[in-house]
């Protein structure tokens, strides 16, 4: 059954807030439920090709942690003390039991954390497939391309193996379509956002796109298509605020409450959240292979992050590009605790702002934290900073 | 692939020279510092120099350009031995980077800081770096380096084992797939070397190199087996951690396959008239994770009191860049055959971190270990994340005692000596009275008694 979408504005927020942060996954068991002898499978962060698992019939789930709302309370005792959040509460949604719908995982070499998960996955729940999607780290060799499209290929024989099924190339057109009108709906959502940013706050647009990674991607793309008819109806009112950027959510995801206190005394106008739902920026082809036109738009038709080397896109460059392009005064340098990656571009950003005197304020956090005073009082001073100076 | 036949027990051969004993702790000391002397000589000079990682290295391609090679790790380590690495961290901090940040890195960004100043010597710039992904924060400390100094960076990608129980023999077509990827990847990192040197590829230079690695594999792989006698003849991680110095940095020279050949007769040796590496060899031990090097001697010592000696190490697979089971390039198709090499030996490594269970159960076995000590290291999260998980994984399912403890590779900070000892002391107290019920069952019912204790246990080096 599918989810029924609720009409006005605030409806279609609540709804999918609903979804999106309930860690008993409730879109995914009715899914399950109405599709007897369907398949789910999950994927850690940032991205993967979900194409692959909606052209087989099956319901992708991506696995982000679980914040404050699931104390890791068995994964603690499989894992080191100095890794991050999300790995620690996305092991946990396992150990809990409370991703058993899930018949395979992957994750990809996004870090040495996240690689390590495929290891403790497959250790521990037996009976499910648990793998690396080998993405490419070598985003500028001449093979990548190609060694990509086999890999896919890869992935895409054992999801047939799972679903039982044939998995056709127009199995594959079909879905690339349906991910494409996604990510253009997102666009949508963020254009929205940049341009007229007190008709939609960030923390609104986050939990619209989240809802998106717990259910089926056509009923995602009605949900966006109800929401975006709604926002030009909203009696929002510009203020005058300091609009920013809020660099760092790639992956391990901030706290709703986090990045709410920081609109409430900025306008967030471009973000990396949720980065993987919008890592292709532009339409993937849906003619000739598309296995290739997949791994291709991976590697060229891409945004930037740091969990990617690429000499074409050099992180400080594409984080000033990001600023310049959503007319932002003033960047929030945020990054996850115990990140590696994270952290170690946070030097590089910091460095780059500081030359190009944009005024930027670094945030740690984690997903799991609670108490915001301190950051609320940070938030508020480097506002009043910029607008004061 | 050629197969590397050893024997466990070697026959006895010539008669020794008298300082036979130590004689690959000394000369790998003279070997290091000589490494440091060319790189110092390098900076004076400006010559082109290549800073690589010990997983994957590739000095195989560079050395065909005279690169001078600079392993950042073993920089870092350095420090941390020297009782210096605190310092570079804290320069590294004050410039903006986390105390979360791997310590290998910042000590690294310190010393680069402070103008390539490094207590073996000065370091010159990189021309080119090359990272491989056996490491994630290898290709983010590259990017570090090409923000200083504008140099070329090359990620040469090496598909590793997607899961548990995957495998891709070669040639099989998966097998041949990743093999094509990574060959294309190191003919654009010999057009790199082409265009940083100015130099031109030869082939004949490459093969030379691959036939240097091919003898020191097969002697590096000796050695290592040559630990399974009792008593051991080196001790894995403070021995082992010399050994691999050289053969990191020696890696692709004549110099390095006559040092490996040499130790290999000095551990046979060793084993021939029973020489170990402490008076009496009561525990042994298989590490899984590296030293802390910021107390690397006490570190070392807290084993050794209880008459223990690492017999093997993890490490010395992954950070021998991948030469523990004695590959074999063929040398008549070097590009190819390296590529097949890099794809088989980078993938072990990996697989000794992300999926070590079967081959680390294997290894206590061959190598007679009474356990396993876990080492974790804030640093190292691509060694450290899953051993817990490891270890609980082996004790449920193979009954292998272990323990595990926690510190780190540089940082001073992280380690504590207290919480250290007592977990190592209960540790050898348990397996002290395992060992003896699994001798006389009847007679200590299988409950622990106490064992005797730790003790000084002298070097017999």
């Amino acid at each position: 059954m599918a989810v029924e979408v609720r009409s006005g504005f605030e409806a279609i927020l609540e709804q999918c807030s609903g979804l999106a942060e309930d860690v008993t996954y409730p879109s995914v068991k009715r899914w399950r439920d109405s599709h007897p002898g369907g398949h789910a499978v999950g994927h850690f962060q940032v991205y993967f090709p979900e194409e692959l698992i909606h052209a087989a019939g099956m319901l992708p789930v991506t696995l982000m942690g679980a914040g404050s709302r699931l104390e890791a309370k068995q994964a603690d005792s499989h894992i080191g003390s100095f890794i991050c959040s999300i790995c620690r509460t996305s092991l946990e949604l396992g150990f809990s039991g409370r991703v058993g719908f899930l018949d395979a995982f992957y994750t990809t070499p996004i870090c040495d954390v996240a690689r390590n998960l495929a290891g403790i996955w497959g250790r521990n729940f037996k009976g499910m497939t648990a793998e690396i999607l080998y993405l490419p780290q070598n985003a500028n060799g001449k093979g990548a391309v190609t060694y990509l499209r086999d890999e896919y290929a890869r992935v895409l024989a054992e999801l047939k193996r799972i679903s039982g099924r044939p998995i056709e190339e127009a199995d594959l057109r079909r879905s690339i379509g349906v991910y494409n009108e996604n990510r253009r709906l997102l666009r949508d959502l963020y254009r929205i956002k940049r341009e007229t940013p007190w008709l939609l706050a960030t923390t609104e647009a986050y939990v619209l796109a989240k809802a998106g990674t717990v259910m089926p991607r056509e009923e995602h793309n009605e949900i966006l298509r109800s929401a975006l008819a709604e926002i030009p109806n909203r009696t929002g009112r510009r203020q005058d605020r300091v609009r920013v950027v809020f660099e760092g959510g790639f992956c391990e995801q901030p706290p709703l409450d986090m990045l709410q206190l920081i609109e409430e005394a900025c306008y967030i106008v471009d973000d990396d959240l949720l980065l993987g739902m919008r890592w292709i920026d532009q339409d993937v082809p849906e003619t000739g292979d598309a296995l290739f036109a997949l791994a291709e738009s991976y590697i060229e038709r891409s945004t930037y992050s740091p969990v990617q080397h690429d000499d074409r896109k050099p992180k400080e460059e594409m984080l000033l590009r990001r600023v310049e392009g959503s007319g932002a005064a003033a960047v929030i340098l945020a990054a996850a605790k115990m990140c590696e990656p994270g952290l170690d571009e946070q030097v590089a950003y910091q460095k780059t702002l500081e030359a190009k005197q944009i005024p930027f304020l670094l945030l740690d956090f984690e997903e799991k934290m609670t108490a915001f005073e301190r950051m609320r009082m940070e938030v508020e001073t480097f506002v009043e900073s910029i607008l004061f100076d | 692939m050629i197969e590397t036949k050893i024997s466990l027990t070697p026959t006895p051969s010539a008669q020794p020279e008298p300082d036979l004993v130590g004689r690959g702790r000394r000369d790998g000391n003279r070997l290091f510092k000589e490494w440091y002397t060319e790189l110092d000589a390098a900076a004076e000079s400006g010559d082109p120099s290549a800073y690589v990682f010990v997983m994957g290295s590739t000095a195989e391609v560079l050395k065909a350009f005279d690169l001078n090679l600079v392993f950042p790790e073993i920089n870092s380590l350095q420090m941390a031995v020297r009782k210096v690495s605190l310092d570079y961290l804290n320069k590294a901090e004050d410039y903006g980077y986390s105390t979360d940040v791997c310590g290998y890195v910042k000590a690294d960004v310190g010393m680069h800081l402070d103008g390539r100043k490094h207590p073996n010597g000065r370091i010159p710039k990189p021309s080119i770096v090359v990272a491989t992904n056996m490491c994630n924060t290898y290709v983010k400390w590259v990017e570090i380096w090409q923000r200083m100094y504008g140099c070329k960076v090359f990620v040469l990608d090496i598909p590793g084992q997607r899961g548990i129980g995957w495998s891709s023999e070669p040639g099989s077509e998966q097998f041949e797939n990743d093999r094509r990827y990574v060959q294309s990847q190191l003919e654009e990192l010999i057009e790199a070397c082409v265009a940083v040197t100015g130099k031109p590829f030869k082939i004949e230079r490459l093969q030379e190199n691959l036939a240097h690695v091919n003898r020191m594999a097969a002697d590096w792989s000796a050695v290592l087996k040559l630990n399974q006698n009792i008593p051991a003849p080196f001790n894995a991680m403070a021995d082992g951690l010399a050994y691999m110095g050289v053969l990191s940095a020696y890696r692709a020279t004549e110099t390095g396959a006559r040092y490996m050949a040499e130790l290999r007769q000095e551990m046979e040796y060793k084993v021939q008239n029973g020489i170990g590496t402490i008076t009496e060899e009561r525990f042994r031990l298989h590490g899984v994770g590296p030293a802390c090097y910021a107390y690397f001697r006490r570190f070392l010592e807290l084993f050794q009191e209880w008459g223990a000696v690492y017999v093997n190490s993890e490490y010395l697979a992954y950070a021998g860049g991948g030469l523990d089971q004695g590959i074999q390039f063929n040398v008549e198709r070097p590009l190819e055959s390296l590529a097949e090499q890099l794809l088989v030996t980078g993938r072990r490594s990996m697989s000794n971190m992300f999926f070590s269970q079967d081959q680390l159960a294997d290894a206590v076995r061959d190598w007679k270990s009474d356990g396993i000590v876990y080492h974790s290291v804030k640093s190292c999260r691509t060694v450290s994340t899953g051993m817990a998980d490891s270890r609980e994984y082996l004790t449920k399912t193979k009954d292998v005692p272990s323990l595990f403890v926690e510190s780190d590779l540089v940082d001073p900070r992280l380690w504590s000596e207290a919480q250290f000892k007592n977990r190592i002391d209960a540790f050898f107290e348990a397996l002290g009275a395992r060992k003896a019920a699994a001798l006389n069952p009847h007679e200590l019912g299988g409950f622990a008694v106490s064992s005797r204790g730790p003790q000084q246990v002298a070097a017999k080096r």
